[in-house]
């Protein structure tokens, strides 16, 4: 059996209770368990309702939280012992791609800027100069459909899509093998959602990326994902290979995800008129 | 060799910035009034910089005075008229836009660095810092500002250093609540988040990405203060502490010339108005600034 590139093992992550102004807020146990292993070159989805914990599972992946109990391991190494220079060394091999790209690019920076930070922070990887950061910009830029001509531009001169194709350009600048891809449609268009996706199916065949695709469109998990994980309010209700699971649903949470769905059918092959 | 890659950024970045300061430029050009503003503050700087040189009586800016002269009614040889010792108010007031004006950017400048670290440092780190920080920034702010700075100009001495060092330290708690406030909300944005995906350091995603984008609302907030400030010096001087005479000062003119009101009130007009002028200057001014920068703060 092939190691996996990230396991995910009993992982919980309590947010503590809050005073404010209005009262205490409750305790919030947003993961209750979760365990999951991604295999290297993978699709794995992961599905469930709004505030199910999907956020947070990536947020802790990326250690931006540390969970409150569990282990994530990835390729083998528990990311809870790294020290800060590992983690930073790790942060070029996982990335992450957000949900709203209006929000997730700096307004105050250019384009070049945006795309070249993750070169700059990981130099003593990459070694890439100030000629050679701005080529790879450029060359990114391409890889995701945009032009040399947008480097010197703001975000807010960019569609969502563009923008979006931007934040993968980011996300791929450090060279990563995983991909953590937060509904990294769900802000867009739908003409544009697809062309997206398909941006991140070819860039998936070129590069070799594993993806963590984090979605609550069915029909999107099912055109792209290998394997999916259904998550709800912190638990892991079913998982399994994308056929399965669509085909055979186990529990009542994925039929009720599947009726929810808009149904996609592929017409029998009569002729229509 | 790395300027060969170079004509992408010029083709490109060129007309894009131009764009969009022509934009903002339109924005802050369609409201008369912070159009005013900039004109009386390019007026007040002017001043400020060749005041003491366009002064229509120089020798009466170096204190040399005469008796025969003293008090004479506004006239055409004296606008404004002439104060106690016979010296142009006009010729003072004019001279005394440099002082003023100085200490106002120097207060506002000083007050503004320092608030900002302690804004930015508490609100970045939060928990026991930002607390303990901020504990002290209120009781600075509890203490009022003319007080402290009289306490501390008093403890310092007189003299124009110490007394922007003494406006300032009682100047900064503002801006470390603003800029508290402003990284607070701006530690949130997903962009944050995303640089410190990306592995940056937090010295990084502190200058690189929160800081920059609350810069507006200080730049805004300095641009109102400016006023005020020079205010506030001006207060210094008329309680007779800061700069000393022969030095002219507006704060020190008016008080010298409220003790012969009303019979020789012209003395108290050229200071007066000045001081008028450029509060009012600057805070249109800022307010301009704040509709181009600031659109959230509109009203
Ligand atoms: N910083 C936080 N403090 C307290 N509670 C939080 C915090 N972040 C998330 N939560 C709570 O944790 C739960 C899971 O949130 P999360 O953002 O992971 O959901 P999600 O599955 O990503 O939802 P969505 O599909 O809407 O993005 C929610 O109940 C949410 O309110
Ligand atoms: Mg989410």
């Amino acid at each position: 059996m092939v190691e996996p590139i990230l396991e995910i093992q009993g992982v919980r992550k309590t947010y503590p209770a809050r005073r404010s102004l209005f009262g205490r807020s409750a305790a919030v146990d947003a993961l209750k368990g979760v365990s999951l292993a991604v295999t290297p070159g993978e699709s794995f989805g992961l599905v469930g309702e709004s505030g199910s914990g999907k956020t947070t599972l990536t947020r802790s992946i990326l250690r931006l939280e540390a969970p409150t109990a569990g282990r994530i391991l990835f390729k083998g190494e528990d990311m809870a012992r790294l020290g800060p220079k590992a983690l930073r060394t790790l942060r070029a091999r996982i990335q992450i791609v957000f949900q709203d790209p209006y929000a997730s690019l700096n307004p105050r920076m250019t384009v070049e800027e945006i795309v070249s930070e993750p070169m700059l922070v990981h130099r003593d990887i990459l070694r890439l100069d100030r000629a050679g950061r701005r080529d790879r910009a450029a060359e990114l830029l391409a890889l995701v459909g945009l032009s040399t001509q947008h480097l010197a531009r703001n975000p807010h001169e960019f569609s969502g899509g563009q923008r979006q194709r931007i934040g993968i350009a980011r996300a791929l600048a450090a060279g990563p093998e995983l991909l953590l891809l937060d509904e990294p449609t769900s802000a867009l268009d739908v003409s544009v959602q697809a062309q997206v996706l398909n941006l991140l199916i070819d860039l998936q065949d070129r590069l070799g990326l594993t993806y963590l695709f984090i979605s609550h469109d069915l029909a999107v998990v099912r055109y792209l994902c290998d394997r999916v994980a259904l998550i709800h309010s912190g638990v892991l209700v079913e998982e399994g290979p994308t056929r399965e699971i669509f085909d055979a649903p186990q529990s009542d949470y994925a039929r009720m995800l599947l009726g929810a769905a808009p149904k996609v059918r592929v017409p029998p092959a009569t002729p229509s008129g | 060799m790395s300027k060969l890659a170079d004509p992408i950024a010029a083709t490109a970045a060129g007309p894009v910035r131009r764009e969009k300061l022509a934009r903002a430029l339109f924005r802050f050009r369609q409201s008369r009034l912070s159009l005013l503003g900039a004109a009386i503050v390019a007026l007040v700087l002017f001043f400020a910089l060749l005041g003491s040189v366009l002064a229509p009586y120089p020798d009466d800016v170096r204190g040399s005075v005469s008796t025969a002269a003293r008090f004479l009614a506004p006239s055409a040889a004296h606008p404004f008229g002439t104060n106690e010792v016979g010296q142009d108010v006009l010729s003072l007031t004019m001279a005394g836009t440099t002082v003023s004006v100085l200490a106002g950017f120097g207060v506002v400048i000083i007050g503004s660095l320092l608030g900002t670290l302690v804004g930015a440092v508490a609100g970045f780190a939060g928990g026991l810092v930002d607390e303990a920080l901020m504990r002290f920034t209120d009781l600075v702010l509890t203490i009022p500002s003319l007080i402290l700075a009289m306490a501390i100009a008093a403890a310092l001495g007189p003299g124009f250093e110490n007394m922007v060092l003494a406006i300032s330290l009682s100047w900064w708690p503002g801006y470390a609540r603003l800029v508290r406030g402003e990284v607070l909300a701006a530690r949130e944005e997903v962009y944050v988040t995303a640089a410190r995906a990306i592995g940056a350091s937090p010295a990084r995603v502190l200058f690189r990405h929160i800081l920059p984008n609350c810069l507006s609302p200080i730049i805004v907030k300095m641009s109102l203060d400016m006023g005020f400030a020079i205010l506030t010096v001006a207060g210094l001087g008329f309680i007779g502490i800061g700069v000393r005479p022969p030095t002219p000062e507006w704060g020190t003119l008016l008080s010298t010339a409220r003790s012969y009101m009303p019979d020789y009130w012209w003395t108290a007009m050229a200071p007066g108005m000045a001081m008028f002028l450029a509060v009012f200057g600057f805070n249109l001014l800022g307010d301009g600034l704040r509709d181009v920068l600031d659109p959230r703060g509109r009203r």
